[in-house]
Formats: C-alpha cells, sequence, structure tokens
C-alpha cells in the first residue's frame, strides 16, 4: 500500500460511494493478497478445526450411506403415500443452492457485471460442491442404487432404452450436463490462475501440482486470446442450464398428478426460488470468509448490496408463486386442488407451512431497505432464514403433497428417521469438507480477473 | 501315546511270547489276540487294557489338563446343544423313474378336503405344487357351494359353484409351514419318543383300569367329527368313570341353552337366506366368518341384493347390535342398542311381531335403547316406530322372512328368536333345524365347572387335553391355572398332563407331556359342514414336525393303541354303511385320490353321486375324491315349540350404574378366540371396521372416549402424535383388571366398551409373541367370566394418562371438515333401491363418454389379424362387498405376499396387494349414518400414470391393458407409486421375504415371483392364472372361456362382488357388469381410464323408518 491510491474506478456516478474492488490495490497486490492464502499464510487452528468438523460429518455420511446400501432404505421415513421425503427434498435443495456460481459466473458475465468478478469463483466452488451433494441423492434414493446405471441410455444385452418420457430420466440429463459444464467453467476459468500459483509456489510439490493443472499457461496472447473465446463459449453454454436445470426439477413434480404437483407454476417458480436459495447461501458463506481472511477489499459492500437486492428480487418472484398456488387452489374449482391448499394451512404439517411463509416471504422484506442490506450480522441472519425457508419449501411441495392425495384411505405421514437426517448432515459436512479443502488449496478469488477490474488496467483506448 | 506306553521291555516280551510256544502252559491256550502285546501278556499291558481312557486318564490327574479338558467338553456339550435343536424334516429322496399317474411337473394338482379349524368345517380344494399345498381354494362341487339360484337370468351368475372360503381357511396354509410349530414330541421339556410316550401312558392306563378310568379326564374343543366322537365314545365305554369335558371360549352354549328353552333340546339352526326377504339380526354377525354357515348364508343373502332387468326386488335387512360388526355395516337398517337393554328390546321387538312373550308388556328403563329422535315413551304400548315399521315388514313376509340371535346373546335371545321365526311361518320355509353338528353339544361352561371341581377336589389323575388353550382362554372364575395343573401332579407325584397342540403353547408350558399335533393337511380325519354334509379330510403332505391326530392320541387310551388315522376313519364309515362293500387293506398314501384338473375353474361337473348298491370302496373313493359324502346333510327336523318360557326372563336386566361400563366380548376378527395368534397374514389384516393391525382395542363411542379420555380422534395426525392412542384400565365388577388401548369407533353405542380376545398370548410363537416376549395386544380373558362370558355390567373405565402405539392402515374415518368429505370426493356412491330404480342415470352416461382427448386411445379390439384381442377387466359391485377380508388373504397367499410386522405398519408399509377401504357416512361420530366397504386392487388404468414415469420402464403396459410390473428392472425409484392416486403401488423397503426358511420356500407359489428388498409390487391381476388359461386355450385352439379366468380375490369372495374377465368381449359377465348403470370410475375424473370399475351400492331401507 506504498503507491498513491489511483483514482478509483467506477462505473458511474451512483456507484461512487461503492466500489467493486478497494481502490488501493494493485495488481501486486491483488495477487499476493489472494495468492498467499493459499501459498504463503499459516493454516490458521481454525481452518483445522472447520476441516475437522465438516470431516467428522462427512464420515457420517459414508456411515448412513454404507447402511443404506446393506439393510435398505426402509432406514428412512419414507413409506407408502410419501415415497419420497427429505432425500429428495434435499436433492432439490443442493440443487437450488447450486444455482447462484453458475448463474452468477455465466448470466452476470454475459451482461458484464462486472462485479460479479469478486465472487463468481467461490460461487461457482460453491455451485460445483453443492451438485456433487444434490448428485448423490437420487442414487441413493433408489430401492437398488447398484442399478443406478440403467437410468443411462447405454447399449446393453436387454435391449431396453430408459423410459424417455420420465422426469426422472430428464433430470439425469440435465443434473449430468450442469453438474459437467460447470465444473468445465470452473477449471477453465482457474487456468490462469494455476499458471499464477505455480510461478509462486515454493516447495516442488506445489509446484508440479499447480503446474500440471495450469496446463502449460504461459500467458502469451494466443492462449489469452483463446482463452477468453473458450471462457465466453462455456458462458454461452451454462446459461441456458441455468434455466433447465431447475425447470427439469420442477419437472419430476410438475409432471405427478399429485395435487401440489400438478401445476404449471412450477418451472419459473423452482429457477427463481434456486437463485433465491443459491445466493443466499454464497451470503451465508461469503460474510464470514471475507471477514476471516480479510477479503473486504475484494468483496465490498457493493457486492453485498447487490446480492441483497438479487434475493430480494427472486424472493418477491418466489412470493408470488406461494400467492398463485393458494389462488389457482381456490380459483380452479377443483376439489383436489382446494383440499391441498386447505390442507397445507391447517392440516398437521400445518407449521411447516407457515414457517415457510415467514422465512421466505415476510423475511426478505427487510431487504428494502439499504440500512439493513448494509449490515452485515443483518444480511447474514437473512440468509440463514431464507436458506431454511427454501428447505421448508421443498419440505412443503414434497410431503405435504403426498401425505394426503386422492383417497383418504391412503393418508399417511412422514417422518424422517435418524438415518434421514444422519444423511442430510452427513452431506453438509462434506459440502463443507470441500469447501474447506478450496479455499485453503485454491485462490477462492479470481486473480487475474481481479486485476482487470483495477484502476490499474483502466486502458485509453 | 505318552511316553510310558512306549516303554514296552521288549525282552521280556519276548520271554514271554517264548514261553507260549509251551501249549502246556496256561497262557498257551491263547487262540486270538490282537496284538503281541497281548499275546505276551506282560503287566504294562494289562495296565494299559485297564486304563479305559489311558492317555485321558493320565491328564486327569494333571490340575492344568484336567481344567482344560473340562473346558472343551463343555463347550463342546453347549454347542451340541445349539445343533440339537432342530429337527429337520425327514427328507426322502427317490428318483422319479416312473412318474406317477397325474403328474406333470410344474403342473399343480388339486385335491379336496376340509379345513376342520373350528366349528363347522369349511370344504376345500387344495392347490399342491409338486406335493407341497400351496394354496386353498373353495370346493365349487360340494353342496353348500352349488350355484345360487336366485335372481333368475342373472346374466352374472357364475354356473360353476362358489370356491370361497373366509380368511381363517386361507391364512391356515401359512400355519402348516410356521417353523414356530411344535417340533417334537416333549416330557418335561425334553425330547421323547412316541413309543416312551405310549408306553407311559399304557401303564397309567394299566393302573386305571381297574378303578374304571375314575382318575382320567379328558378335555377337548367341540367335537364335531364323527368318527372322533365315536371314539370318544368307545372310550367312554371302555372307561366309564372317566370324563369327557369340553370347553371352547367362543361355544355355543348360549344357542343350545336358548334352543332347549324353545324345545327342549338343543338344535342346529339352518336357514336359506336366497328365500328370504326379510331378515333381522339380534346381535348375530352372521355376514362374518366366524359364524357356521357363513359362506353358503353370505352367498345366498347377497344374492338375493343383486338387482337385475328381471328382479327389481330386494331383502332387506335389519340389524340390532351390542357394538358395530360388518353384518351391521351392511344392513338397511342397523340400532346399536346396550347389552343390558337387549333382551327387553328383543321382547319387545317379538311382541310387536305377535310372539306371546310374556304376559306382560314389558318395561324398559328409563335410558331407552333407542335410537335418538325417535319418540318412544317406554310406558306406553307398542314401542318405538321404528319397531312397528319392523314388526309391520316382517309380518307381511310371512314365511319369507329369518330371525337370527347371536351365539353372544343369552339363552332368551335364542329363544325369542325361535319363537318369532316360528310365529312368522319361516320354520320349514327358510329356518330348519337339525340335529346338532356336535356329538355331544354339553354346555361347555358347565362341563369346564365339573373339570374344575374334579381337580379341586383331587379327583383327576390324568388330564388329556386335545387342542385348544386352557390355560390361555378359560375364564377367570373357572380358569385352568398353572397352579391348578399342578395339583393334578403334586397330587400323584407323576406325570398326569397330556396336551395335544401344534404349538407349544401356554398349556403346553404346564403339561407334561406335549404332544405336537399334526395340521389338517397332514392327517386324515372327518368333520362335518354347517348342514351336517361329512367331508373326508385328506392329507396333502406327510406331517412336516412329526404331529400326531387326536385320533392317534385318543387311540392310545384303546385297547388298539397303535391304529391309524386313516384305518380309524375308514373303518368307521365301513361300519356306518353296515359292512356295505369289501374292505381292502391300502395305505394312507396311495388312498390319496387326485383330481385330474388343473385348475379348479376348469371344474364344471360335480361328479355324479354314487349309488347305493356301489360297493364301499367306490363309494369312499368317490367321497374322498369329491371331498364330500354325497346327501350326507342332517334332515330338517320338526320340534314343538315350548310355551311359558318367555314370562321366566333369566336374569332382568342390569343397569349399569352410573359411571360404570357395559364390557361386550367378541371373537377377534382376525385371530378367533386366540389359537391363530401365531399367523402373521391375520395379524397384519387390518381389522374390517378399526383397520388396526398387529392389536385389539378397547372400543368406545366418541362420547364414552371423550369422557373416558378426552379423546376426540384415534391417533390422530392433527395431534402430531400419530399412531399414539390412550391407554386404559378396565376393571370388571370381580375387581379384575386389564390395561387396553382406547380406540374410537363411529356408531358405538355410548357406556359400552367392546373387547376383542385371543390376543396378549404370552407363548404363542415368534409372530403371536414377538421376539423379546413382548406381547401382542392385550389379553381379555383375565376379565371374562364363564357366568357373563358375553356381556357384563358395572366396569370402571380409566385413563392411564400413558400413550400406546397402534398400528392402522386407515387413520382416519372421514368424518371431518365436510368441506372435504369422501363424499365430495365421490369415492364410494351409495344410493337406496327407491333412488336407484327412479334415478336419472346421469352417472352412467358420464361414464360411458368418458373426457375429451386429443390423443387416441389404444384399440384393444383390433391388436392383430389372429390375435384372441383381449382387454382384461374387473368389476366389484360395492353392493355385495361385505368386508369379510378374505379377498386380502387370499391374495397374499396366491401372489408370495410378504408380511412386515407392527413396526412397518406403523410407517404405513403394508403389503398388501388389494385392500379393503372402510368410510363412515355422515357428519356425526357419534351416529355415523352407515359403513362402506371398498376392495382396492390395482385398477390396471388405460392411462396409468404410474407408467410415462418410471425412468428405467419397469412398469409398462401390456397390448391386454395389463398395466404390467417388471420386477428385475425395477430399481426403486418409487415415483409410480407417487404418481398412482389409488395408492395400490407397495414397496418393498427391507427385504420383507423371508429367504431363508426353509418351510416357507415349500409353502409359496412357483408361479409367482418372490420379490427381493427395493423393488415396486402391485396386484397383477393374477397374471399367472390369466396366462395359464391363454396357455391351455391356445392349445385347445380356442379363446379363453369366460369365467376361466379367476382371480384368488374373485375365487375366494364369497358374495362373489368381484367378477374378473375379458371387457372386449360383450357377453362376458364383467362386460354386462360394468354395462350397469351402477357401474363407475373410481376418480374416474383424473381420466385414468381403470379397467376396475366399481358398482355402486344399494340399500334398501324401509320407507316407514326415518334413517
Amino acid at each position: 500500500m506504498q503507491d498513491e491510491p489511483q483514482k478509483p474506478y467506477t462505473e458511474g456516478p451512483m456507484h461512487s460511494t461503492s466500489p467493486v474492488i478497494d481502490p488501493g490495490l494493485t495488481f501486486a497486490s491483488v495477487t499476493d493478497k489472494i495468492s498467499s492464502i493459499v501459498l504463503k499464510r499459516k493454516t490458521s487452528l481454525a481452518w483445522f478445526f472447520g476441516f475437522a468438523i465438516s470431516f467428522a460429518l462427512f464420515q457420517l455420511m459414508l456411515l448412513a450411506m454404507t447402511n443404506l446400501l446393506f439393510v435398505g432404505i426402509g432406514l428412512w421415513g419414507v413409506n407408502v403415500p410419501v415415497a419420497w421425503g427429505i432425500d429428495i427434498l434435499n436433492f432439490v435443495w443442493w440443487i437450488g443452492i447450486g444455482h447462484a456460481g453458475t448463474l452468477i459466473s455465466a448470466i452476470l458475465l454475459l451482461l458484464r457485471q462486472r462485479w460479479r468478478t469478486s465472487i463468481n469463483r467461490f460461487a461457482e466452488a460453491m455451485t460445483l460442491f453443492a451438485v456433487a451433494q444434490a448428485g448423490m441423492y437420487p442414487i441413493f434414493h433408489l430401492g437398488r442404487p447398484w442399478l443406478m446405471y440403467w437410468l443411462f441410455p447405454y447399449p446393453n444385452t436387454m435391449g431396453i432404452w430408459p423410459q424417455f418420457r420420465s422426469p426422472l430420466m430428464w433430470d439425469v440429463f440435465a443434473v449430468s450436463t450442469y453438474a459437467t459444464v460447470s465444473a468445465m467453467f470452473w477449471f477453465v476459468g482457474l487456468i490462469p490462475d494455476f499458471a499464477t500459483l505455480r510461478d509462486r509456489a515454493r516447495s516442488k510439490p506445489f509446484q508440479i501440482l499447480y503446474g500440471m493443472l495450469a496446463m502449460g499457461w504461459r500467458g502469451s496472447a494466443r492462449h489469452w486470446h483463446r482463452y477468453e473465446m473458450a471462457y465466453l463459449l462455456l458462458a454461452g453454454l451454462a446459461t441456458p442450464l441455468v434455466l433447465s436445470v431447475h425447470t427439469i426439477v420442477s419437472f419430476d413434480f410438475a409432471v405427478g398428478i399429485i395435487p401440489g404437483w400438478h401445476a404449471t407454476i412450477f418451472p419459473p417458480y423452482f429457477v427463481a426460488g434456486a437463485i433465491y436459495a443459491g445466493f443466499a447461501m454464497v451470503l451465508l458463506l461469503t460474510i464470514p470468509l471475507r471477514k476471516f481472511y480479510g477479503l473486504e477489499g475484494f468483496i465490498t459492500m457493493r457486492h453485498m448490496h447487490n446480492m441483497g437486492k438479487v434475493m430480494l428480487a427472486t424472493g418477491l418472484i418466489v412470493g408470488y408463486g406461494y400467492i398463485m398456488e393458494a389462488f389457482f387452489g381456490w380459483y380452479s374449482g377443483n376439489k383436489y386442488e382446494r383440499f391441498m391448499i386447505w390442507n397445507r394451512m391447517h392440516g398437521p404439517y400445518s407449521l411447516y407451512y407457515w414457517a415457510l411463509i415467514l422465512c421466505n416471504i415476510i423475511t426478505p422484506q427487510f431487504l428494502w431497505f439499504k440500512k439493513l442490506r448494509s449490515n452485515l450480522l443483518v444480511l447474514w441472519i437473512i440468509s440463514f432464514i431464507v436458506s431454511i425457508g427454501m428447505w421448508l419449501e421443498r419440505f412443503v411441495i414434497v410431503v405435504t403433497s403426498l401425505h394426503r392425495d386422492f383417497l383418504p384411505s391412503s393418508w399417511g405421514m412422514y417422518q424422517p428417521t435418524q438415518w434421514d437426517w444422519a444423511m442430510f448432515i452427513g452431506t453438509i459436512g462434506f459440502f463443507f469438507t470441500l469447501l474447506f479443502l478450496f479455499i485453503r488449496f485454491l485462490p477462492m478469488i479470481s486473480i487475474f480477473e481481479m486485476r482487470t477490474i483495477l484502476p490499474e488496467a483502466e486502458m485509453e483506448e | 501315546m505318552s511316553d510310558s506306553d512306549r516303554h514296552i521291555n521288549f525282552t521280556l516280551m519276548r520271554d514271554h511270547i517264548l514261553a507260549l510256544q509251551d501249549v502246556e502252559t496256561e497262557r498257551g491256550k491263547k487262540r486270538y489276540w490282537r496284538s503281541l502285546e497281548e499275546l505276551a501278556d506282560t503287566p504294562l499291558f494289562r495296565e494299559f487294557v485297564e486304563r479305559e481312557f489311558p492317555q485321558q486318564a493320565e491328564e486327569w490327574h494333571d490340575p492344568i489338563e484336567r481344567r482344560t479338558f473340562i473346558k472343551l467338553m463343555g463347550a463342546s456339550l453347549a454347542l451340541a446343544g445349539l445343533s440339537g435343536c432342530v429337527f429337520q424334516p425327514p427328507e426322502k429322496i427317490v428318483p422319479n423313474v416312473k412318474q406317477p399317474e397325474d403328474q406333470v411337473p410344474g403342473k399343480a394338482l388339486f385335491f379336496a378336503t376340509a379345513a376342520p379349524l373350528f366349528g363347522a368345517a369349511i370344504p376345500v380344494l387344495v392347490r399342491s405344487n409338486e406335493g407341497r399345498p400351496t394354496k386353498i381354494e373353495g370346493n365349487p362341487d360340494h353342496p353348500n357351494n352349488r350355484p345360487t339360484d336366485f335372481p333368475p337370468e342373472d346374466p352374472i351368475r357364475d354356473p360353476r359353484g362358489s370356491s370361497a372360503t373366509d380368511i381363517f381357511t386361507q391364512a391356515s396354509i401359512l400355519s402348516l409351514y410356521d417353523p414356530d410349530r411344535s417340533p417334537t414330541l416333549t416330557f418335561r421339556e425334553d425330547i421323547q419318543t412316541w413309543t416312551a410316550f405310549v408306553g407311559q401312558m399304557r401303564s397309567i392306563l394299566d393302573e386305571q383300569r381297574p378303578k374304571q378310568g375314575v382318575g382320567i379326564r379328558f378335555l377337548t374343543e367341540s367335537i364335531i367329527s364323527p368318527t372322533l366322537g365315536a371314539l370318544m365314545k368307545e372310550l367312554q365305554t371302555a372307561l366309564p368313570q372317566s370324563k369327557w369335558h369340553q370347553y371352547e371360549p367362543a361355544n355355543r352354549d348360549n344357542a343350545f341353552e336358548g334352543a332347549k328353552t324353545a324345545f327342549g333340546q338343543p338344535v342346529n339352526t339352518t336357514y336359506r337366506f336366497d328365500l328370504a326377504q326379510r331378515v333381522l339380526s339380534l346381535d348375530c354377525d352372521f355376514l362374518a366368518p366366524a359364524f357356521p354357515g357363513y359362506l353358503r348364508y353370505s352367498r345366498e343373502f347377497m344374492a338375493r341384493r343383486r338387482i337385475t332387468e328381471t328382479n327389481k326386488e330386494m331383502n332387506r335387512l335389519y340389524v340390532v347390535e351390542t357394538t358395530p360388526s360388518t353384518t351391521g355395516a351392511t344392513a338397511d337398517h342397523t340400532w346399536e342398542v346396550k347389552p343390558s337393554e337387549f333382551a327387553g328390546l328383543a321382547q319387545i321387538i317379538a311382541f310387536s311381531v305377535g310372539v306371546q312373550a310374556g304376559t306382560t308388556r314389558p318395561l324398559l328403563g328409563n335410558e331407552g335403547p333407542f335410537a335418538p329422535g325417535s319418540s318412544f315413551d317406554p310406558n306406553n304400548s307398542a314401542g318405538p316406530v321404528w319397531i312397528e315399521a319392523l314388526a309391520r315388514d316382517l309380518q307381511q313376509h310371512k314365511g319369507a322372512s329369518i330371525v337370527l340371535a347371536g351365539d353372544n346373546q343369552p339363552p332368551f335371545v335364542h329363544a325369542i328368536a325361535h319363537a318369532m321365526n316360528n310365529a312368522l311361518g319361516n320354520v320349514g320355509k327358510t329356518v330348519f333345524y337339525t340335529d346338532p353338528l356336535e356329538v355331544n353339544p354339553v354346555s361347555h361352561r358347565e362341563s369346564l365347572k365339573d373339570l374344575i371341581d374334579d381337580i379341586d377336589a383331587g379327583r383327576v389323575e390324568l388330564l388329556v387335553i386335545i387342542g385348544g388353550n386352557p390355560v390361555h382362554n378359560t375364564p377367570a372364575d373357572l380358569k385352568l391355572s398353572p397352579e391348578r395343573l399342578q395339583k393334578i401332579a403334586k397330587q400323584k407325584d407323576t406325570n398326569r398332563i397330556v396336551h395335544l397342540s401344534e404349538f407349544r403353547d401356554e398349556t403346553s408350558e404346564w403339561s407334561h407331556w406335549h404332544v405336537p399335533a399334526a395340521h389338517y393337511l397332514e392327517s386324515w380325519g372327518d368333520t362335518r359342514s354347517y348342514d351336517g354334509t361329512v367331508s373326508i379330510v385328506q392329507p396333502l403332505i406327510l406331517p412336516l414336525y412329526d404331529g400326531k391326530t387326536a385320533f392317534e392320541l385318543l387311540a392310545v387310551f384303546t385297547e388298539q393303541y397303535d391304529r391309524k388315522p386313516y384305518d380309524m376313519v375308514k373303518t368307521f364309515w365301513q361300519t356306518q354303511r353296515s359292512g356295505q362293500g369289501q374292505t381292502q387293506a391300502a395305505s394312507a398314501t396311495s388312498n390319496q385320490t387326485a383330481r385330474p384338473t388343473a385348475t379348479p375353474a376348469a371344474q364344471v361337473t360335480p361328479a355324479p353321486a354314487p349309488s347305493p348298491s356301489q360297493d364301499f370302496e367306490t363309494w369312499w373313493r368317490q367321497s374322498v375324491h369329491d371331498g364330500f359324502m354325497a346327501n350326507s346333510a342332517f334332515q330338517p327336523k320338526t320340534f314343538a315349540m315350548n310355551s311359558g318360557w318367555a314370562n321366566q326372563q333369566t336374569s332382568p336386566a342390569q343397569q349399569s350404574a352410573a359411571g360404570t361400563f357395559e364390557l361386550v366380548f367378541r371373537t377377534d376378527p382376525s385371530i378367533y378366540d386366540g389359537r391363530f395368534a401365531n399367523n402373521g397374514w391375520l395379524q397384519e389384516l387390518p381389522k374390517a371396521l378399526t383397520k388396526v393391525t398387529w392389536d385389539n382395542v378397547a372400543i368406545v363411542s366418541p362420547n364414552s372416549a371423550q369422557q373416558i379420555a378426552n379423546a376426540r380422534d384415534n391417533g390422530g395426525a392433527t395431534k402430531g402424535r400419530e399412531h399414539y392412542v390412550p391407554l386404559v384400565d378396565i376393571v370388571n365388577q370381580q375387581g379384575q383388571k386389564i390395561t387396553a388401548p382406547l380406540w374410537i369407533m363411529p356408531g358405538q353405542p355410548d357406556g359400552v366398551v367392546t373387547l376383542h380376545l385371543g390376543y396378549g398370548r404370552r407363548l404363542a410363537g415368534k409372530v403371536g409373541t414377538g421376539n423379546d416376549g413382548e406381547l401382542v395386544g392385550f389379553d381379555a380373558y383375565p376379565i371374562r367370566t364363564s357366568f357373563e362370558p358375553w356381556f357384563t355390567t358395572g366396569a370402571k373405565v380409566t385413563n392411564t394418562g400413558r400413550d400406546y402405539l397402534l398400528a392402522t392402515t386407515q387413520l382416519h374415518f372421514n368424518l371431518e371438515d365436510p368441506k372435504f368429505s369422501t363424499e365430495e370426493r365421490d369415492i364410494v356412491r351409495s344410493q337406496t333401491l327407491e333412488e336407484f330404480l327412479h334415478g336419472t342415470g346421469e352417472h352412467a352416461e358420464e361414464e360411458k363418454h368418458g373426457h375429451p382427448t386429443l390423443y387416441p386411445g389404444y384399440d384393444y379390439k383390433d391388436q392383430a389379424e389372429n390375435a384372441p384381442n383381449y382387454a382384461w377387466g374387473m368389476a366389484i359391485d360395492l353392493n355385495n362387498c361385505i368386508g369379510c377380508n378374505a379377498c386380502t388373504v387370499a391374495c397374499q397367499s396366491e401372489n408370495n405376499i410378504p408380511v412386515v410386522g407392527k413396526h412397518e405398519v406403523v410407517r404405513s408399509r403394508e403389503m398388501h396387494w388389494i385392500r379393503l377401504d372402510t368410510y363412515f357416512r355422515g357428519f356425526d361420530p357419534n351416529h355415523p349414518e352407515g359403513v362402506n366397504f371398498m376392495p382396492v386392487p390395482c385398477m390396471h388404468c388405460e392411462n396409468a400414470p404410474c407408467e410415462p414415469v418410471c425412468p428405467v420402464h419397469a412398469t409398462v403396459h401390456s397390448a391386454e391393458g395389463l398395466n404390467d410390473m417388471v420386477y428385475n428392472r425395477c430399481v426403486g425409484t418409487k415415483y409410480c407409486s407417487n404418481n398412482c392416486p389409488y395408492k395400490v403401488r407397495r414397496f418393498n423397503f427391507f427385504l420383507y421375504q423371508n429367504w431363508d426358511q426353509p418351510t416357507y420356500q415349500l409353502m409359496r407359489n412357483p408361479e409367482v415371483s418372490v420379490r427381493s428388498r427395493g423393488v415396486m409390487e402391485k396386484c397383477t391381476y393374477c397374471v399367472q392364472r390369466i396366462q395359464n388359461a391363454k396357455i391351455q386355450a391356445e392349445l385347445e385352439d380356442r379363446k379363453v372361456r369366460d369365467g376361466e379366468i379367476v382371480t384368488a380375490c374373485q375365487a375366494v369372495c364369497p358374495t362373489e362382488a368381484i367378477v374378473f374377465g375379458d371387457v372386449n368381449d360383450p357377453h362376458s359377465r364383467v362386460s354386462k357388469l360394468k354395462e350397469s348403470e351402477r357401474n363407475y370410475s373410481l376418480l374416474g375424473e383424473l381420466n385414468t381410464k381403470p379397467r376396475t370399475t366399481y358398482l355402486s351400492q344399494l340399500k334398501n331401507p324401509n320407507p316407514e323408518i326415518k334413517a
């Protein structure tokens, strides 16, 4: 910080008060600061502590899965009216969380929202890890998980294709494509930074490791040219996926004929919900990280405000969805739909419904106020509540729709068992395990992209 | 060898051997020797021989070695015990060099026999796959099962006889293969041989014979078998001082006492429901399996409710009952009455009908037993409006009505019923009297009392208990308690109690000798059905566990103690037929007579009745083959009615004191008196009205529940305590107490608690008692007395404050918010006959036109040029369903459906492919308008919602319209179940099937896959039966005939409510039913186009009685 602060970068006069990057940073200091987390800084005790807890929970997940494989999915609370429980709920929840990353990376890139740069790497990593958690559920919720490959269209001696009319089939493609493209996007974006780490790493193994990951990046103009092209193409590819994945996940329900599932409103409302949940999770993780690693210069209040606004907007869309669901339940005159809404509001799971309304409609209204948006604690708490709210939303959709459908004789209740929770908590542990490894071994903020938004990078054409 | 043994003094030996050459010496005479050492006869060798186990004997003195040795011995003893308990059924391997006649591998054979489970026997045909009995069907040739003649020109009448059975008969196949059955004869827990047993019995007999058997007591259940009865009489003659006692907890004492009152002697009453237009049931549950003749009665009763083109009349059933029953649910008018007021009410009805039942008009208490709203002044003359209307209706149908009294009602009510039938001119027209089925119809109460008195007086020296479980099920005041049994033993200080039973139960525990009983499918015998028709009980398999029959056990006490049951039965009937024909000694197994046909459906013509001139052997073989003896039913008799009894009403109606409850005891709808407690199919069968499985409950009305425990809902999900109900203490007048879970039953009379007997078995087996000795249900016997076996007053019911977990399959009785009632959902349709005959038929129009769609439907009629083009479909007539649950058990038996256990049922994971849904009508839980039953199998929707959502094509549609499930392809996403609006799909959440139990492997239907963990399953319309019929038809180059395919649920249905067939054929019975205006699709508005459709229920209420 010896250099004199230069003219800060601004997008326009209205943002002059909250820049996207601390005006005091330079090319060198950006690189230093971000790469030092990986290369130089002593790994803090807190990191070990957090990692240990996450890792222990990760082991719990492995235990739960092993037991499940040996004994059967009867260990979970699923039953006959409610054949999907918190397994599918968690799948949708994790997939939803995985939405913010790609949205931030791809859509905001295409929309030239430069503020995305500070958070995209982190958000993308979060996406990948969340999708990894999500991906496990559809496999382990099967009665015979070892046969999951039957869902893929591969040439086989049985001469059978999968059933292409089934939304679960679409899920297989949607989720696997999404996971692949997100991973590629993330990795391609990391290549220049791998090269930086390779050049700066002091121990041989890390030099070799990062060297391999950098794939021979030398920073030549040709490399940059190709990189830019590839990145842009991947962004173009990823953009429709953001919309398609959750649309297709929503089809799992919308295609079903169960009242509470069979609704055309599901695709847009699921996508909005996913973005809502994703941003909540990004905020939930960014706020403590930023503080802990002193990254306030990179992730500024501007980001916080923007993310808050996105949450407010998507939250309103989601709220609109709830209102429309209730409206159509009444307006359709369909006895089953009417009962479904009545049952959500007054049935045995009404508590979940009202908690959901509180979490997802009432809480985000605080985000209208700039003052509250600026208070990181408030923002963090709101994000936390929204994350819970989105979990409840899926609970309401999956469980309350199923538990009382058409024939009252078949009505039942659903009670998750300890193994349900073990698996869920276990995936949270796995998620954080990956996240801890990520922040320790990879640059959590894109170094080279950060440099492009420095004032230094301003070039007079 | 230890070192010392190896030290042989060769020099000395050589000397000795050399000495042998001197033949004069004593040693020289040795001709045979084992070794040189012996020949030499050294001292060392002598020592070696003297020590039996030289090595170990030496170590015996070594402190460390000895301990190791004992340890090893101990361990091997313990391990020997582990394997010693298992007694494998003997297996005989015989190469099938000469194929037995009639036996084609893979083709099932059917044998006729009869199921003597309790009371009157059910004639059955048992399917045998390669010598293993696998499924029980009714015997359609049996005279009791002949086709119903009414209504005339019924388009759906089945030309065959009925192959119906009940839940107990269906489930008895599981009992045959029950691994908990007692495998060996034991003496004080030790395994013993039959010979040892016979030896001891003979020695006791030798001691008793001079005393004419004065110390011998036989305790049996009711004996219906003629041969067994003759054997008992033979025993009585041989040992005149011995006594024969009979006790069964659910006996017919009241009926016989009532008959004695009316006629002076016990009679068996049979009814002709096909001729009855009005029926009044006085607490008689005649549409439930425990009633003798129920199969025929329900079929004929329901035939009279079938409306056809020509027949527009229905019979009318009035039920007055003390607790809701399936019969009451079926009735056109049901009144719930407190037991204490019942007799009085019956008297009033009788009086109104014209019976001179008492010189004075009976009076009733202030709390009249009448339906709310009725304006009856008890001191006024004729009774409430409905009684008058009812009486008028009965009187208008003289000679065409029936009045029945339930076995649990006191003799007085039975006498009244007889008098009413008499007054209505029904006797000889719809009501017939015959001799009792029982060989010796004694009062069980008196008989048991005699026995208990004798035991207490020390007069019993040998007690032989044949069947039954008296230690568990005798009444509290006449308990055959362990103390009493011990008293018998102490008296002589010998081993004097013998118990024959299939399981080591509570009675076996206190008996010295426990003799395992043979299942009826393993034994020869004979029995009678409700009208007296004799059936030979024919075994289908050698005893799996070395079981003995009652014949064999009782024969031990006769001179010819080793007679075989087959010979006894045959000889008995030979004597009966007074020496006709010649005796041919033939072995038991070779006399088994197989039916040549492959399926029961194919049997149309009954075998011709043998003429009397036929020799005995032919007649015998014919009777065994047919499963009954032709023309052996009891002839109706006429009895003169006694008079004067009506004045002496036995016990004046006891009014309950305020705050106390009246108790009603009933046998359990699923496990009867407890004898079926170890049968998983029955335990898991949801009881028709409560839907409770694996438990019995104390049934109370909503008002009483409020009063006792402030409970409004049965384990209501709304309370968040799903499946939990309050536990209450019930104390009878004598102060005995039991604790039971409280269950609210709409329609139960206020202040009455109904308890079902048979649960709480301490030693029933792994199913009936649970693994860690946890009891299944509660035992109601401790508060049941011999003098008030069915009803009692003055009981106190208090809430314990604790909760109890109940496994129910249907939580709500749908008397919730009217806005969302079942009626709005149009699930069960019920209308009156009047409404139907003058109805608009709008539903029918709706059903025919279907829903508009852009997609052309699949054409099931024109699939291929030469294809038979079938389209399978089912019609279920709700008008005929009596909620007997037989379809559920039959399906379980046919389709290898596993039992999941209580805790899985709590999690709603029961596996039944066809379930019985129960809906209460009306909005007042205390006074529901009625109950509707609805059997729900898979609907086989043409637009099946389950099919497109399966990602792996595991559930697909067949060209014949079946919704097929491909187990092998299923990966278990469960999406199909979620998307099924009828929720008929069942998922194997765990490995529910017991794959390891060898006996269960014998039991399973080889034509149906045994499903593994993680796959979905559901009703297939018994696709294996469809395929069998199609193969047969193809071989004969014809189409499958209508009625040739009978699904398991259809075959077992006593009222023919389920009809299956080809809906492409407009002449098939199922098509004709679907043509009916009453036909409707369940949830038809979803446009699933279900192949299973329902016919709405019709009620025929008396227009003079307002509901």
